[in-house]
């Protein structure tokens, strides 16, 4: 009998191939003992990792690129070394020289005045543990194409650094379905399990990833091949049926339009859609323009122009940035004992106006290129909202342009109980991750209590029927842009929830649509 | 008598919106490394000045918008490098800042 093993879907597919283990051991670095030889392992060490970075830049556009740039110009300067040989030179060993050259570097760029030189100190990190790494012989970027990875979890950067072309998976021991990691591979269509125990394998056997129940078979045996045959085949013929529907509008059995938007992380994702396929963006994220450090005007102005003309008229919703909670960002975000409770979303850009300011000068100037909305993220009370728009209208007179609509998060459940102070918002949006998390005092984070945060919990549905009623009532428009929208199995509750506009992550377009299509009104409220 | 171009130096100030930071730095080094001049660069005529093609020691200066870049070449070309990297701090590095659009 091949061996079994179990995980929650984090991005639905099938996926089969060898899988490869990624360890974090941190591996004891050799001296040779030489003085010679240890300049020429860092030597080495370093032309490694610049190559490394500057092979990841092929893959990366805009500001990636440019921040990878700057770390391929700092590993190529001698003057970066410099102390480190000096150290080698009088005996010491390669590894611990260029560890403490380099934290004394980080340590200079964490002592300065200015936010933006002290967030660099994360580059250096990078580029320390980078050629660390090179001279510890730890492989990072080596992962086969089309390898099911398996760590305890995987960083953002990780998941870019692979190609996924030829295929592959990931199933984690830890991760969540809610990390940003999980929404890169959804938009991606990687599959890939979080929460996976008992996983009895090594590098290189053959594994089968059924990331649609959430079962994964090791070495498996002509019974277990035909099964995993079957299901993806199934599975594809599904997916491929949603797809050849993919330009008709959502349409409930009973008959209700049903608006579905596309949710995008950055930029770059427009490539993939085709705009005719949805009904506009119900989410523009933010953060990644902040993923460096703290991004200028032209940067942000660029990029939100960008997806503005490429709806080409249709709505186009952009989040001001929701940094904080489990997306930190140097220079910026606060270091907090409870960071999801804490300074994050509209509360940290009210902390810290000169940093929203720039953002609100880039999103009015973007405006005039499209059909542009705006929301706030973390809105709880009245006033945050008005003080945010204060700002927007302050700056909208100084450049003399127009303030777009701005509409709400609902993640709050405050804002969810009692909506009644918000009449005169443009919009909702419910961001349906958060809400249930804090409905549910469950982290999103937290593998041991991910059950406990199911959106489909009558009292979070019912926070979200009060929310689509009061909006009904009061002529204001309510969508829902969190994973429940693209979730086939929880929309048709969305809709008997009273939801008439969802917000889903490209690749759950399809089957979204089709289950709007099996999903009815007339289910009556919750 | 024969190298009168050997020397040249000038001042310009930083308009950059974050001052000489990642972007403006490699552009900056880069630019620089075209030349076979020395070129160095400081913050204040009295020092310290540091060299002008190396990213490590431009970004180790901090220099914060509205600071003013003292830029000295010795070599050869010295003065098309200087006229070069006046040119490229004066055209905010390429960048736009916050009024082009």
């Amino acid at each position: 009998m091949p061996a079994r093993a179990t995980g929650t879907v984090a991005s639905i597919g099938y996926a089969s191939g060898p899988l490869h283990i990624i360890e974090p051991s941190r591996a004891a670095y050799q001296p040779s003992g030489d003085a010679a030889a240890e300049a020429a392992r860092l030597r080495a060490a370093i032309t490694r990792a610049a190559g490394e970075v500057a092979a990841l830049m092929a893959n990366a556009e805009g500001d990636g690129a440019a921040i990878l740039e700057f770390q391929v110009a700092m590993l190529e300067d001698d003057s970066l070394s410099e102390a480190a040989f000096e150290a080698v030179a009088a005996g010491q060993d390669a590894s611990s020289s260029w560890t403490a050259s380099l934290d004394a570097q980080i340590a200079e760029y964490e002592a300065a005045d200015d936010a933006y030189f002290r967030a660099r100190s994360a580059d250096l990190r990078d580029i320390r543990d980078r050629v660390v790494r090179a001279l510890t012989g730890q492989e990072q970027s080596m992962v086969p194409p089309g390898a099911i990875i398996h760590a305890r979890d995987l960083t953002p950067t990780a998941f870019l650094s692979i190609q996924w072309a030829q295929g592959g998976g990931i199933v984690l021991r830890e991760g969540s379905a809610t990390s940003h990691v999980a929404m890169l591979a959804r938009a991606r269509g990687v599959p890939m399990l979080v929460g996976v125990s008992g996983l009895d394998a090594v590098s290189g056997d053959l594994v089968l990833v059924d990331a649609e129940h959430g079962r994964i078979v090791v070495l498996p045996d002509t019974e277990a091949r035909h099964e995993f045959l079957k299901a993806s085949t199934a599975h594809l013929q599904l997916l491929n049926h949603a797809r050849g529907r993919l330009r008709e509008p959502a349409v409930t059995a009973d008959g209700a339009r049903i608006e579905i938007f596309v949710n995008i992380a950055e930029p770059a994702e427009t490539e993939s859609i085709d705009i005719t396929t949805c009904d506009g963006v119900g989410l523009m994220r933010t953060e990644f323009l902040f993923g460096h450090g703290l991004p200028d005007e032209e940067t942000q102005y660029l990029a939100y122009r960008k997806v503005l003309e490429w709806a080409a008229g249709k709505p186009v919703t952009i989040r001001t940035v929701d940094a904080g909670g489990d997306k930190p960002v140097p220079g910026f975000t606060v270091e907090e004992a409870n960071p999801f409770l804490g300074l994050r979303g509209i509360r940290l850009s009210l902390a810290k106006p000169d940093i929203f300011r720039v953002q609100v000068r880039a999103l009015l100037r973007a405006a005039a290129h499209g059909n542009l909305k705006i929301m706030f993220p973390m809105i709880g009370v009245l006033a945050e909202y008005t003080a945010a728009r204060t700002i927007f209208d302050e700056e909208g007179r100084a450049l003399g342009l127009a303030v777009p609509p701005l509409g709400i998060m609902v993640e709050v459940p405050a804002v969810a109980i009692h909506p009644a102070p918000f009449r005169d918002v443009a919009f909702f949006s419910i961001g349906s991750n958060d809400l249930t998390q804090y409905v549910m005092a469950a982290g999103r984070d937290n593998g041991a209590v991910a059950a406990l945060g199911d959106p489909r919990n009558p009292a979070v549905l019912g926070l979200i029927h009060n929310v689509a009623s009061f909006g009904d009532a009061n002529a204001i428009p309510v969508s829902l842009c969190g994973d429940a929208g693209g979730d086939p199995q929880i929309i048709p509750s969305l809709i008997a929830a009273g939801l008439r506009a969802l917000s889903v992550t490209p690749g759950q377009l399809p089957l979204a649509k089709m289950a709007v299509g099996q999903s009815s009104t007339r289910h009556g409220t919750p | 008598m024969s190298t009168a171009s050997s020397l040249a130096e000038a001042q310009v100030p930083i308009t950059h919106d974050l001052g000489l930071h990642a972007r403006p730095s490699v552009k900056l080094t880069k630019l620089a490394k075209r030349f076979a001049a020395r070129i160095q660069l400081a913050l204040d005529e009295t020092g310290p000045w540091i060299d002008a093609k190396s990213i490590v020691k431009v970004m180790a200066t901090k220099a914060p918008k509205g600071s003013t870049l003292h830029l000295r070449a010795e070599g050869d070309d010295a003065s098309e490098a200087i006229a070069a990297l006046v040119s490229l701090v004066e055209r905010d590095f390429d960048e736009g800042g916050s009024h082009a659009g």
